[in-house]
């Protein structure tokens, strides 16, 4: 049953007015716990903007778990607690009346604060344009069925290409490593025949996007995985490092 | 006036090949000489960015989030249709044309929905050339699932995540045109005016999201990929950044917009659960393959869903619609979902919802089965509402979701204004009153894919367009306007929200121009539009400044929009005597209150022409012939 909870914030502030930035205390009211993380946020902020100061910047946009826009660091973990959740699917129901909420920025080095809670995440379309695809153009292709893809090979892919691209594996990671984004996607292709071809070009290539922009290496803790809010396995970085590997070889 | 649509002669069949056999072609070597601006990444939008880049034209593409990757396309979940006719149950490219126009309600151009059905199978091919990873059958071929409105299964889909795979398609094209600098990305911009020049338009005014600043962009032609304007109802399935504001200015610039009064509610998101709800969530319409629709027999029966037996219990759809059942299109599933609970028999604790049984499909295919098809909207229905629908029912209202209006476009999608064209679902062309399920992904990738690179072509092989730069007047111009708005806004200092007034203007449309629409509601909407705007204007508050990221004043400036947006829209539903589609009023329904059309007045497109400020907007036609399909009344008996 839907109920109201009180909440403190402690939220990290940075921007034009605080260059390098500071935690900012906020007292968060009569919070409906049916509503969501962000909407939390909304309703601090109305307040902020009536009592005359700037409110909290945030990025989001679908709401329903799927854009990979959203994301914070809440009291340390990746989009808070909750197991194969992003944030905007964070319901206050999994918080406690009178807790304290530290709420941060994705903290990386190929991550810059923009503002606030806003990162430029812009790293990451580098590392897709290095190779991400398979180089095909519009017209020209073959029937769909010509080419069939065994069931369970499809389902792998598909599990891989769920990944949002949020950098909650890079904020996750001590390492802020974006391998296990990157074996996403180069795992989807691998695994489909028509991602062969390209297959050792595409791995080399974006690793090293993925070293040029300042991203880590791995280091086998896993918190990626923990912290994944479509739980992309790191079977993924087993597959990158075997795809990576053999193109070393070629 | 009386609107052209541009449509070649001939026989349905043949007239996309006609068309293509007069369009003018631009060499190779001469492409590379032409700027190009796209205007959103959505699968309409990055769609065509890719493959206008591909042909060798230099693309300049802007979005409003900070990769392309992330336009709302990515949240479509049930599926993608296409005439492929695998599953061997008697599907066509004619038969899918004919069910789109019929699910339209018989407002759509035959000429164009046929292209569609033409176009839908090269989609799917190229899709899976891609790598999109459809579902597949054990054998390694593509699987098919049914969906409303349709007696085949000619859906394609990727779990419950088919916008998102087929987004990450058209963003992966994008991105490899980036690397090989064919396209030229400007994420974290929103389109803040269309910048004419002779006539034609030659470029757009964008402001920088991060930096505040004003930027200008020239281009031998223009595409606007924005999408539509469903959050002008504040509560949709939309995403938070959907808005009208590209759109609007191009219609205050001489794009006429078409049937804006033409909306579609989605009979299956997740109930309103209080008052600081942001946005509305969808449960694909695919649930309802396996999914029963159902309520109490009788009024006010609060027991909980396993205490009513199975003599209490009423399964409307398959009740009211014996050879669709639960497949009926949205219209009308989401009127009869209305229809019960102004009943009294609606349930949960609002009485605003019914409910979406899965039970029987669990006891007849088990767990698994079903978990496998709908396995993640389960899961994001739990998180959502914290109930376990393997348990218990899932409970369900109608949420807007989609608008079938849009700025008008002939049949090579080109706007009112020379240059301009319009793709996805910002134009208004092919699902007339009512759009069918796994058809807007079919339709933003059709035009972006494999209709817009032709018919671009033609326009800028007519030659004529000069070098201009942003330094011209007209520019110049477009940008202080956009400059003076920015600061008009921050200097009211008010006293209340944006977001505030948002909320007003959403349940005012809703209430009056949402699902049932009356004379009066209208009227009164009407009358209650311009103070709501007067009050903004006098009162709002955005805080922060201009030239820093500041997201109340991006919504100040979309909501504005909304404020002029929305009178239009009730303008168009009290002009359009008759009821159809998604477009409901009820003093037009048949005796078994289904939507009555007349076709002998209405069977016509109205395209709103803008007149200038406080100046009422002039009401165009484009008559609708149909030659191939008979039009009649929508039956799903």
């Amino acid at each position: 049953m839907s109920r109201t909870i009180n909440l403190t914030l402690l939220v990290w502030r940075q921007g034009k007015q605080s260059p390098k930035g500071s935690f900012e205390t906020f007292q968060a009211r009569d919070i409906d716990t049916d509503s969501s993380f962000l909407e939390m946020l909304d309703t601090v902020n109305e307040k902020i903007s009536l009592n005359g100061g700037e409110p909290i910047a945030f990025d989001h946009d679908c709401r329903e778990g799927i854009c990979g826009a959203c994301g914070a660091m809440v009291n340390g973990r990746a989009h808070g607690h909750e197991k194969g959740t992003t944030l905007c699917q964070l319901h206050m129901r999994h918080f406690n009346d009178g807790d304290t909420v530290v709420i941060e920025p994705w903290r990386a080095r190929a991550f810059k604060v923009i503002k606030d809670l806003v990162v430029d995440r812009s790293a990451l379309d580098k590392i897709m344009a290095a190779g991400g695809y398979i180089s095909v153009n519009t017209g020209g292709a073959q029937d769909a069925n010509s080419l069939p893809v065994p069931a369970d090979d499809a389902e792998k892919a598909m599990d891989a290409a769920q990944c949002i691209g949020c950098g909650a594996c890079v904020a996750a990671c001590p390492n802020a490593s974006a391998m296990l984004f990157v074996s996403a996607k180069i795992s989807h292709l691998a695994l489909l025949p028509q991602g062969r071809p390209e297959a050792a070009r595409r791995a080399l290539a974006m690793v090293r996007e993925m070293d040029a922009c300042g991203f880590g290496n791995c280091g086998n803790e896993r918190e990626c995985e923990a912290e994944c809010p479509k739980e992309i396995s790191i079977i993924n970085i087993a597959r990158l490092n075997r795809e990576f590997i053999k193109s070393s070889l070629i | 006036m009386e609107l052209n649509g541009n449509v070649p002669d001939g026989p349905v069949n043949e007239k996309w090949d006609r068309r293509k056999s007069e369009l003018k072609l631009v060499n190779p070597a001469n492409k590379r000489k032409f700027t190009i601006i796209v205007v959103g990444t959505g699968l309409a939008g990055g769609s065509a960015s890719a493959s206008l880049a591909e042909l060798g034209y230099n693309v300049k593409t802007f979005c409003i989030q900070d990769s392309p990757r992330r336009a709302h396309s990515i949240a479509a979940q049930g599926g993608i249709n296409a005439a492929k006719n695998y599953p061997n149950d008697g599907d066509s490219v004619w038969r899918l044309f004919y069910d789109t126009v019929k699910g339209g309600d018989f407002r759509a151009r035959e000429g164009n929905v046929y292209r569609l059905a033409q176009v839908s199978n090269a989609i799917i091919d190229h899709c899976v050339a891609q790598g999109v990873p459809f579902a597949r059958e054990y054998g390694g071929l593509l699987a098919n699932r049914s969906f409303g409105g349709a007696q085949v299964s000619r859906t394609f889909y990727a779990r419950g995540q088919t916008g998102q795979q087929l987004l990450l398609g058209c963003y992966s094209a994008l991105m490899r045109q980036v690397a090989a600098k064919k396209v030229t990305l400007f994420p974290r911009r929103e389109m803040l005016e269309l910048v004419m020049v002779d006539g034609k338009a030659r470029g757009i005014v964008a402001r920088n999201l991060i930096t505040g600043e004003i930027e200008s962009h020239e281009a031998h032609a223009v595409v606007l990929a924005t999408g539509g304007y469903g959050n002008v109802f504040y509560l949709s399935t939309n995403a938070m950044a959907s808005n009208v504001t590209a759109a609007w200015r191009c219609h205050k610039k001489g794009a006429f917009f078409a049937n804006p009064c033409f909306t579609q509610i989605h009979p299956t998101c997740i109930p309103v659960h209080g008052d600081s709800q942001s946005k509305l969530t969808l449960m694909s319409e695919s649930l309802r393959n396996d999914g029963r629709v159902w309520v109490p027999k009788n009024k006010g029966d609060k027991r909980a869903p396993s205490d009513i037996p199975e003599s209490e219990r009423d399964y409307y759809l398959e009740r009211k619609y014996p050879s669709f059942g639960n497949l009926v299109p949205r219209d009308v599933a989401s009127r009869n979902a209305k229809a019960v609970c102004d009943e009294g028999r609606g349930v949960g604790a609002t009485g605003l919802a019914v409910y979406l049984d899965f039970a029987d499909a669990i006891k007849r295919d088990g767990k698994d089965t079903i978990a496998k098809k709908y396995g993640n909207l389960f899961a994001m229905y739990e998180k959502i509402t914290a109930q376990d629908p393997y348990q218990v029912p899932m409970m369900i209202y109608p949420a807007i979701h989609y608008t079938m209006g849009g700025l008008w476009v002939d049949y090579n999608l080109m706007s009112t204004v020379d240059g301009l064209f319009v793709i996805g679902e910002a134009n208004f062309s092919d699902h007339g009153a009512n759009r069918l399920g796994a058809s807007a992904l079919m339709q933003g990738l059709a035009d972006g894919y494999f209709v817009l690179p032709y018919t671009i072509g033609g326009y800028l092989g007519q030659g004529g367009l000069g070098e201009v730069s942003t330094g011209h007047q007209a520019f110049v111009d477009a940008a202080k306007q956009a400059r003076d708005q920015t600061d008009r806004l921050l200097s009211i200092r008010g006293k209340r929200t944006v977001d505030d007034f948002h909320r007003e203007l959403g349940k005012l449309m809703w209430d009056n121009c949402g699902m049932g629409r009356t004379d009066e509601g209208l009227a009164a909407a009407k009358e209650r539009i311009p103070q709501i705007r007067a009050e903004f204007w006098e009162s709002v508050r955005v805080p922060g400044e201009g030239l820093d990221l500041n997201a109340s004043l991006e919504k100040a400036g979309r909501v504005a929009d909304f404020l002029e947006f929305a009178e239009l829209m009730v303008d168009d539903a009290l002009a359009r005597r008759e009821s159809c589609g998604g477009h409901f009023n009820e003093a037009f329904q048949t005796p078994e209150n289904e939507a009555l059309r007349d076709d002998e007045n209405f069977c016509h497109v109205a395209a709103w022409e803008y007149k200038g400020e406080n100046a009422p907007e002039e009401r165009h036609q484009e008559p609708l012939t149909f030659e191939n399909v008979k039009l009649s009344q929508r039956s799903y008996k």
